[in-house]
């Protein structure tokens, strides 16, 4: 009995401390590869009226409709045309889908723990979302929270507050 | 395999009480119109609750089995010594404060809890009840009685006709499953019969003991009035049976072989037995319509709601593929006769099968428009009014996910009338009217949609008091004079709105009526209100049948393409600048055959980019809704399709509900269409 709870342990260690990183300019981020389902080129979006800029429309994969987010939009950068570079990132949190608009993917890392520091107290738009910053040799990851990302309050409110 | 035959023995244990239970209801409240229990009415509720014993002993639930059985006596009392001076309304509240109470027990099991509901204090009100009935009964013994007589049968004694019996039933080797078959016997057995007891006792609950039963058969004790002739049919009838022995046993313990025989070895399930015990008046009008139930019940399955839904789902990816298939980009401009022959072909079968499908899932709504009967009847008792309720076009058939959430709203929107609406009786006849109040129930269906109505001929709304009540709770926020009756109307929809100055038990918190409007509107319907003040009120439900599949036409405004049900279009054409018409706060109007209507131009209201702006250049679609017919502005229609509506994203929805769009389609080329919301773009 023991052993069957270590085995079920192991394999969800497979998928844990392991981050899909993405470039937005000159930035990397880094998200949890356990929400990520898929992978895909940009294709046709469907815009759907009353939304908020960052939320780009509605495209069809392979006959499920799923929302798709403009991610350099939603951290309030400037926009980007996209080209064949440009990736939509799948991802399932709690049953929600959505596909995260991004300027390019670059690879999976393991990021353990140790390397990983919280955030700083930056009074901008993305540290909301950010959970850690992972040291990957010389390079820092910005990662975070792809549950935030979708739940939170628009940005908008928050700054409001704060 | 053990769990997947308690739990179908469990359900239809449910299934059938539930019935079981309403039918009580709805006989009692017939006997209390009519001022007077008729024998046929004690007779159906007597079997009912006899049924009901039965079963929940077999279940192990004896608070219900021993209250099914108190009032069991009294009815088995009235039928067979058909007293003279009996409180009927008395007689009707024991009876339903007992259905009440076995629906809770009954509700307690389903979520998984303990049937630990008190009975013991119903009960003995009910022996009471029977006591001042019969002076010769003894409470006390029967209650001592009641504990045994479920498992003993040579205690039991009403009727001096029935006799007692053994059977002793031997399966076919090749039946299986002897338990279950077993328990169908013992079952349909309980329902003509008193006192069954058989052993192996544990079948409903054992698989183990469908060993037993194949090595030494299965062996059941009861009494019963039935003619031997009538036992002996009833046990070579059941299926899988191979031979059986009956026997007839004296209270001195001879037992006199009664007969044998052969079952039939039918592989048809066991037919329900509708043989009424012998000393009964058969109603003829009651009777055709339980054997009709019977006859219903042999061929009906029940399926797992779950499938039914894949199954759905199914469906609609096909209708997808099939426009895929058939309208696919490569195609276009190529004739292909042959071709399209088969496409005609491959869409009128699909299009068979999706109405199939959709009709599996359909249900009358008559169970859920009948438990309305027992709320008008509580209700006004309650406050002391006068009301019936009348049902129109209760064969109306929804979808089944939809009628579990239409119930609650209607009974709320019931209890509203009968306690805001309806007037008390003195009122009313100052009024000029009927003492006595009318709520109707109305269903039927338009096009895609089924309308459902409730409407009272009470007082109606008064749009004063409704107005001084927003303006007080904050809730008004355009000025009065703009407001049509109809907005008027919907603001008792909102939240924390309430005009009753006191809160009653039924209604008054004011968190009742957004929850029906929110109830609705989760399964994509609509509530409006209309009202006459002194002659009534109408609330009005509009639910789509089906959330699944509809006509479309796809229609293009820019870039973008949206859809519109064909149901709500009357017609489309290309605007003359003559017809068109500019008003000076800059509403553009088109005039149609004399008649002036608004007109929406979808570019704007969407804020779509690169449509055509020019209103003689582009097509004008009128569509109608329940209450107003306008006209859409696009730039050209696309064409006919049958669309599987799928709801926008929930990360959307969420977000915010967009007005105007009820979902979105996959069209042929892949592309999504946005499907525009006819009542809501206005």
């Amino acid at each position: 009995m023991a052993n069957l709870a270590e085995e079920m342990y192991e394999t969800e260690d497979t998928q844990k401390g392991k981050y899909l990183t993405f470039a937005l300019d000159s930035e990397f981020y880094g998200i949890e590869i356990k929400h990520v389902t898929e992978i895909i080129g940009v294709q046709t979006i469907t815009e759907v009226p009353e939304m908020p800029e960052y939320i780009r429309g509605i495209i069809n994969l392979r006959g499920k409709i799923i929302p798709v987010m403009d991610v350099r939009l939603r951290f309030k950068k400037p926009y980007r045309a996209y080209n064949d570079r440009t990736c939509v990132i799948v991802v399932d949190i709690r049953e929600v889908s959505i596909g995260l608009i991004v300027d390019q993917v670059s690879e999976v890392l393991s990021i353990p723990d140790s390397e990983i520091v919280p955030p700083p107290e930056l009074s901008n738009v993305l540290h909301t979302y950010i959970t850690g910053i992972g040291k990957v040799g010389n390079e820092v990851k910005l990662l975070f929270d792809c549950d935030k990302l979708l739940h939170q309050e628009d940005s908008e409110q928050l700054a409001s507050i704060g | 395999m053990d769990n997947y035959l308690d739990n179908s023995i469990i359900e239809m244990f449910f299934f059938e009480s539930e019935q079981l239970i309403e039918q009580i209801d709805r006989a009692v409240l017939l006997a209390e119109k009519a001022g007077d229990y008729s024998p046929e009415l004690v007779n159906e509720i007597l079997r009912a609750m006899h049924t009901i014993k039965g079963s929940a002993a077999t279940m192990k639930y004896s608070n219900i089995a021993e209250l099914a059985h108190a009032l069991e006596d009294v009815l088995h009392f009235l039928r067979e010594h058909k007293p003279r001076h009996v409180d009927n309304s008395e007689l009707t509240d024991l009876v339903l404060e007992g259905s009440d109470l076995i629906k809770v027990e009954l509700h307690k099991l389903k979520n998984g809890d303990q049937n630990d509901g008190d009975t013991a204090d119903i009960i003995v009100r009910v022996r009471d009840f029977l006591a001042r009935l019969d002076p010769d009964f003894d409470v006390g013994a029967e209650i001592a009685r009641t504990v045994e007589s479920a498992e003993d049968p040579a205690l039991a004694t009403y009727s001096s006709q029935s006799k007692s019996y053994f059977a002793h039933l031997v399966f076919d080797d090749s039946s299986g499953m002897e338990n279950l078959r077993a328990f169908t016997v013992a079952h349909h057995l309980s329902e003509m019969a008193d006192d069954c007891r058989y052993e192996p006792s544990d079948i409903a609950v054992n698989e183990a003991s469908a060993d037993v039963i194949r090595h030494e058969g299965f062996r059941i004790w009861f009494r019963c009035a039935a003619t031997d002739e009538e036992l002996h049919q009833f046990f070579s009838r059941a299926s899988y049976l191979r031979s059986f022995e009956l026997s007839l046993i004296d209270e001195a313990d001879a037992t006199a072989p009664v007969g044998e025989g052969n079952g039939e070895g039918l592989s048809r399930a066991s037919p329900d037995i509708n043989g009424p015990p012998s000393g009964d008046i058969a109603p003829a009008a009651r009777q055709p319509e339980r054997e009709d139930q019977t006859s219903i019940q042999q061929s009906i399955i029940s399926v797992n709601v779950s499938k039914l839904d894949k199954l759905m789902d199914l469906v609609g990816e096909l209708v997808i593929s099939e426009a895929m298939v058939t309208q696919n980009p490569d195609l276009r401009g190529l004739s292909l006769e042959n071709f399209m022959k088969s496409a005609r072909h491959l869409r009128k079968i699909t299009s068979e099968i999706q109405d199939m499908v959709m009709s599996i899932r359909m249900v009358p709504l008559t169970a859920t428009f009948h438990k309305m009967y027992r709320i008008v009847r509580d209700v006004s008792k309650k406050l002391g009014k006068d009301v019936q309720l009348r049902l129109i076009g209760e064969e109306t058939e929804v979808d089944k996910n939809i009628i579990e959430r239409i119930s609650d709203p209607l009974m709320h929107i019931i209890r509203n009338a009968i306690d805001h609406g309806i007037e008390m009786p003195e009122e009313r006849i100052r009024a000029g009217k009927d003492a006595m109040g009318t709520i109707t129930l109305e269903a039927r269906n338009v096009g895609s949609d089924v309308f459902i109505a409730i409407r009272d001929d009470g007082g109606g709304l008064n749009k004063v008091r409704i107005l001084d009540r927003a303006k007080r709770n904050g809730l008004l926020h355009r000025p009065e004079q703009e407001m049509t009756d109809k907005e008027i109307y919907a603001m008792i929809f909102l939240p924390g709105f309430s005009t009753k100055e006191k809160v009653s038990e039924f209604s008054g918190r004011g968190v009742g009526m957004d929850v029906v409007v929110s109830n609705i509107e989760a399964v994509g319907g609509s509530v409006w209100v209309e009202s006459e003040q002194g002659a009534g009120s109408d609330v009005y439900f509009k639910i789509p049948l089906t959330l699944a599949i509809i006509d479309g036409m796809n229609i293009r405004v820019g870039q973008s393409r949206f859809t519109i049900p064909i149901t709500a279009i009357k017609e489309s054409f290309r605007p003359a600048d003559k017809d068109l018409i500019r008003d000076p706060n800059g509403y553009e109007m088109i005039m149609v055959r004399g008649q002036c209507y608004p007109i929406v131009r979808l570019h704007e209201r969407f804020r779509t980019g690169g449509a055509e702006q020019d209103l003689t250049a582009g097509i004008m679609i009128m569509v109608e809704n329940e209450t107003s017919t306008y006209c859409l502005f696009a730039d050209e229609l696309i064409g006919e399709q049958q669309v599987v509506v799928k709801s926008l994203p929930d990360y959307i929805r969420a977000y915010k509900k967009i007005s105007g769009l009820t979902g979105c389609t996959l069209l042929g080329d892949g592309s999504i269409s946005l499907i525009l919301d006819v009542e809501r773009l206005r």
